[in-house]
């Protein structure tokens, strides 16, 4: 299952685990991506909530949390080689969370939702 | 300017042992071994470049020779003010005896230094129609940051402490929005109308009092006058809240009308702009911050102030928001700006503005068959393209004004204001020549008939200058911001 | 302006306007001043010279022995004609890199002089003075820390600075929080009791600090990391020469004024802030910065990068509203320190460190100052304690009649004293006979 905040970050979910990432819609409309600012493991994210921010040449855009939970990894990788955000976004997550309630999810966009979103967005 | 690039740095060109300073003998016992314990003094060996003077002359000269400035020519940067910056200015600056003067002098010997700079807050106060003046911030970011400041202590002055938000236009510049969220407040933007004008019904749903201020500039980004400006001030004062000018479209409104008379209450002054004090390639500037009456009392410390014997003093207030600078701010830069407003005097100063809205509506006039104009004059001191009007040849903004360096032009701003998506952005200022504005619609005619004809031409731009197309990717990926990391 | 009646005859008509007010005919009558401004008419070059003049004749340079964060140092002959030059002075930000590589070369080597001064990685491309590049440092903490705002402030900063920091921090939301003074220097208990309290951000020091002296901050960013703190410390630019980096007291950022590196003291400005960090918080500091990197012919060519961490893209996001730096100051900086070099620097340090002592223990020796601070290093600056029956204001204003600035009230009696490179010797003993007579 995956699902979105409007702010573009997606939730794929493994039982109980979510990987968030942002959108390929997302990763298209910043560009090249320069840098993905991380929380470390360990650390608490909140729904709704700044947890980190990424950046293009030309932009950047605060990451937000679409569930709440424990960081149980963050993707390292992307520290030497944020590029793989353009290459693969949904391959290449940014953190890895533990949800404490997945009853959150319920309030974020499917991928008919969502894709209704991005057309509005492209006008 | 040089087509070649320079391009060596200062540390390659150190040899040991050489030396470009003169300093006197030691003439006293002592120093910094006998002065300073071992494990508080350097360990690592000081690495600087060692050069002599001819040496580093001709460095910084062959490198100034890749530089472009309003000396070289015309620069339309739209929203920066570019215009000529009078050479009496540095000379005024320039001064020996001020250079000696030391902020914690006593004020018997600084008269003439308070003074310059009481005067220049008194102009200001009569150009921004306001009842006094710091001129003690930086830039005009500062300014901004300033005003704001000014604005809570007002709030906090009255108990006032559930304002919590800033209103900003959508088109305002990304600095209004940054200064309010340093200040600690929440950020409420406001739509525009097709006009580029601020939408007043959308503004008064987001009046309440929760409000501490509005933002606005007048001309607005795009160059148009709010007129509903009275409005505007009626609706924000009923609701408590007090109506801040971004004064960095100040140099239309030069002899026309004040901000002060159209209702705001704090308003900033950037003397790099509509003051002709040069910009340094990014700085000092000055942003001072005006108030209407009532609210002198908030201005930070240290003020400059004149006593009931004509004498003049520099002194902190319990009532002021607090300090923002070491002392009096970009001193010299002042002295320059009122050097500027004595030789225009009250008839130039008034001229100013107006030729400056002609010299835009000139350039609007005699290119907007080429270029879409979205938002139709009259326009103030600047203008915006929405990028060529053929949108078939792939020719985008960026490499209109890439092409424009090419021919000996500066580029406008470009990608703002966010309204529009091609945004091309032109203010000439009033100090350029109608000659060199006509060289200017020439050119940029050129380009629009290069980018229907052979495009690549233009998207390949620019072609002439020392430096083409750098790799900004590689640069922010991998940061290489000193020569160790080279 | 160039415009004649017949050009702006002219240029009217391709606007289809008839007149210059028809331009402005959507500014509400109500709103125009309708009146030319209350200010004097026009002046010519030699009247706005007089006027200058008049002022100059109303200012007395004093020979000057005060610091307090404004030093009287040397300038090359060869800077001013360097910044001097149009093509530096007239230009703005350097957003066009084909065109601006004169601007973003100096920044480049502003940029690894400041790293190489502090000992740090990274420099920006400046901050306006050292007090707001300091507030700007307190904020840099409060966000590299995210959830905390807690700062601590030692009570040895500069006053004038953390004012500076105070003000920001009242309406920026941070918690800033005084550690008290013991004998001149910070207090080290304090220090690690209130850090250890938890919830610190930040930590800002200063080198030398408000008296002159030079504290021993061994130990202190141990502890400051330990509690995930960054330490910032806030130095004068031309002692870093001599006296041990913020780099190697292991702090994270490096802020101060550069005023230090002969800047003329211009009555307060311009000078220049600067901020140093290490590589790992590049992207938290505020400010420009010029990268290196390549142009399509393969030269090595400079452009401002991580402009996206920049407070126009962020906007309401910003952390930092800056949007400028001191250009033509960092221009400064670069050219001094290549004229200077390594030895010109040092030199400047040790005949500064020689003079001072030399002048404080002839002062001492007059009998009518003792040292405040007598047990604690200082290089050139320190505080003196005035004995009873003298006032500092009262050896300020006989120092001033003598044609000499003495030093910096900081209370009734106590005087902070400076010496620099720009001192003789019999200038120095001009100044102690002055204190012998009073």
């Amino acid at each position: 299952m995956i699902k979105y905040l409007p702010s573009h970050e997606y939730a794929r979910v493994e039982g109980n685990v979510a990987y968030v990432g942002i959108s390929p819609y997302a990763a298209a409309q910043l560009g090249n991506v320069v840098y993905v600012d991380m929380p470390e493991q360990g650390d608490d994210v909140t729904a709704g909530e700044d947890f980190g921010a990424i950046e293009s040449v030309k932009a950047a855009s605060d990451l937000f949390a679409p569930v709440s939970g424990a960081v149980i990894e963050a993707n390292e990788e992307l520290i030497d080689n944020p590029r793989l955000v353009n290459e693969d976004p949904l391959k290449h997550w940014i953190i890895k969370v533990e949800m404490t309630d997945p009853s959150e999810l319920d309030a974020l966009l499917d991928q008919e939702a969502y894709d209704a979103l991005c057309a509005a967005e492209k006008h | 300017m040089n087509k070649e690039l320079y391009g060596t740095l200062i540390f390659e060109l150190s040899r040991p042992g050489r030396t470009g300073f003169s300093l006197p003998k030691k003439q006293t016992e002592g120093g910094v071994e006998s002065s300073i314990p071992a494990a508080l003094r350097r360990e690592k060996t000081l690495d600087l470049p060692e050069v002599d003077e001819p040496t580093v002359v001709r460095h910084y000269t062959n490198s100034s020779n890749n530089n472009f400035g309003v000396d070289t020519g015309f620069y339309p940067l739209g929203s920066c003010t570019m215009k000529y910056n009078p050479k009496i200015n540095e000379e005024i600056a320039a001064d020996a005896t001020v250079a000696r003067l030391h902020p914690a002098a006593p004020d018997s010997t600084v008269q003439g230094a308070l003074e310059i700079y009481w005067t220049l807050q008194r102009a200001l106060c009569e150009i921004g129609g306001m009842a006094e003046f710091t001129l003690n911030p930086f830039a005009g970011a500062h300014g901004e940051l300033t005003g704001l400041m000014v604005i809570h202590a007002y709030h906090d002055s009255r108990g006032d402490s559930a304002r919590t938000k800033v209103i900003v236009p959508d088109s305002a510049h990304g600095t209004n929005p940054a200064s309010a969220a340093v200040c600690g407040y929440k950020i409420v933007e406001v739509k525009s109308l097709p006009d580029g004008t601020v939408d007043v019904d959308d503004l008064r749903s987001k009046l309440d009092e929760s409000v501490a201020a509005v933002m606005m500039t007048n001309p607005n980004t795009v160059g148009m006058f709010e007129r509903s400006i009275p409005e505007i001030a009626e609706a924000v004062h009923a609701a408590g809240a007090l109506l801040y000018y971004d004064g960095a479209n100040l140099n239309p409104m030069l002899g026309v009308a004040r901000p002060g008379d159209m209702g705001f209450d704090v308003m900033h002054i950037n003397l790099h702009k509509t003051f002709s004090t040069p910009h340094g390639g990014g700085g000092p500037g000055a942003g001072p911050v005006g108030v209407r009456a009532g609210l002198e009392e908030f201005l930070p410390n240290p003020r400059v102030m004149r006593k009931a014997d004509g004498s003049f003093e520099a002194r902190d207030t319990d009532t002021a928001l607090g300090r923002i600078s070491m002392w009096l701010g970009n001193y010299t830069v002042l002295m320059r700006a009122l050097a500027y407003i004595k030789i225009l005097g009250a008839e130039g100063l008034g001229m100013a503005g107006k030729l400056a809205t002609l010299n835009a509506n000139y350039i609007m006039h005699r290119l907007k068959d080429l270029y879409l104009l979205p938002i139709p004059g009259p326009c103030k001191h600047e203008f915006v393209f929405d990028g060529l009007i053929d949108k078939s040849t792939g020719v985008t903004t960026l490499n209109v004004a890439k092409r424009l360096l090419d021919f000996g032009f500066h580029a406008p701003t470009i990608y703002f204001p966010l309204l529009f998506h091609e945004s091309l952005m032109i203010e000439p200022t009033e100090t350029e020549s109608p000659e060199t504005l006509d060289r200017f619609i020439d050119v940029m005619r050129q380009i629009a008939r290069e980018a229907a004809e052979e495009p690549q031409t233009v998207i390949d731009a620019p072609h002439t200058t020392p430096v083409s197309h750098p790799d900004d990717t590689e640069a922010a990926l991998h940061p290489v911001v000193t020569f160790d990391e080279l | 302006m160039p415009h004649t009646a017949s050009d702006i005859e002219r240029m009217l008509a391709a606007c289809g306007a008839s007149s210059l007010d028809d331009l402005y005919s959507d500014v509400p009558e109500e709103l125009r001043l309708n009146r030319p401004y209350n200010l004097p008419e026009a002046c010519s070059e030699m009247e706005v010279r007089d006027f200058f003049a008049a002022m100059r004749a109303k200012m007395k340079p004093l020979k000057c022995f005060a610091g307090g964060g404004f030093y009287d140092h040397y300038t090359p002959a060869a800077i001013n004609s360097i910044l001097s030059r149009s093509e530096f002075l007239t230009a703005y930000t350097p957003y066009q890199p084909e065109i601006s590589q004169g601007t973003l070369q100096y920044i480049f080597e502003y940029q690894t002089i400041m790293s190489r001064l502090t000992g740090m990685d990274v420099s920006n491309a400046s901050m306006y003075d050292g007090a707001t590049a300091t507030a700007e440092a307190m904020m840099m903490t409060v966000a590299a820390a995210r959830k905390r705002n807690r700062v601590l402030i030692s009570e040895t900063v500069n006053t004038a600075v953390a004012q500076v920091c105070a003000t920001y921090a009242r309406y920026h939301g941070v918690t800033l929080e005084v550690i008290p003074q013991d004998g001149g220097v910070t207090s080290r208990a304090e220090f690690e009791m209130m850090v250890k309290a938890g919830d610190v951000a930040g930590v800002i020091v200063s080198q030398p600090n408000m008296f002159g002296i030079v504290e021993d901050y061994t130990g202190w960013a141990d502890t400051c990391h330990a509690a995930k703190a960054l330490m910032a410390m806030n130095c004068q630019a031309s002692p870093l020469a001599v006296l041990r980096t913020p780099g190697e007291w292991g702090a994270d950022i490096a802020c101060g004024d550069a005023q230090s590196l002969g800047m003329p003291l211009n009555f307060g400005g311009p000078y220049l802030g600067y901020i140093c960090t290490t590589k790992a918080l590049i992207r938290k500091m505020p400010g420009r910065i010029v990268g290196a990197t390549k142009d399509a012919k393969g030269n090595r060519v400079f452009v401002l990068t991580l402009q996206a961490r920049e407070q126009h893209i962020r906007r309401e996001k910003a952390t930092s509203n800056i949007c400028s730096n001191q250009g033509l100051m960092a221009l400064h900086t670069a050219v001094y320190c290549s004229l200077m070099g390594p030895e010109g620097l040092r030199q400047v340090n040790e005949i500064s460190a020689a003079n001072a002592h030399y002048l404080v223990e002839q002062l001492c020796v007059t009998g009518k100052m003792e040292q405040a601070y007598p047990d604690k290093p200082y290089l050139n600056e320190a505080l003196m304690r005035v004995k009873p029956g003298l006032t500092a204001t009262a050896i300020i204003e006989a120092a001033e009649k003598a044609g000499i600035l003495a030093g910096v009230t900081v209370a009734d009696d106590l005087l902070l004293v400076c010496a620099t490179e720009m001192q003789t010797r019999d200038d120095i003993d001009r100044y102690v006979q002055l204190v012998k007579s009073l």
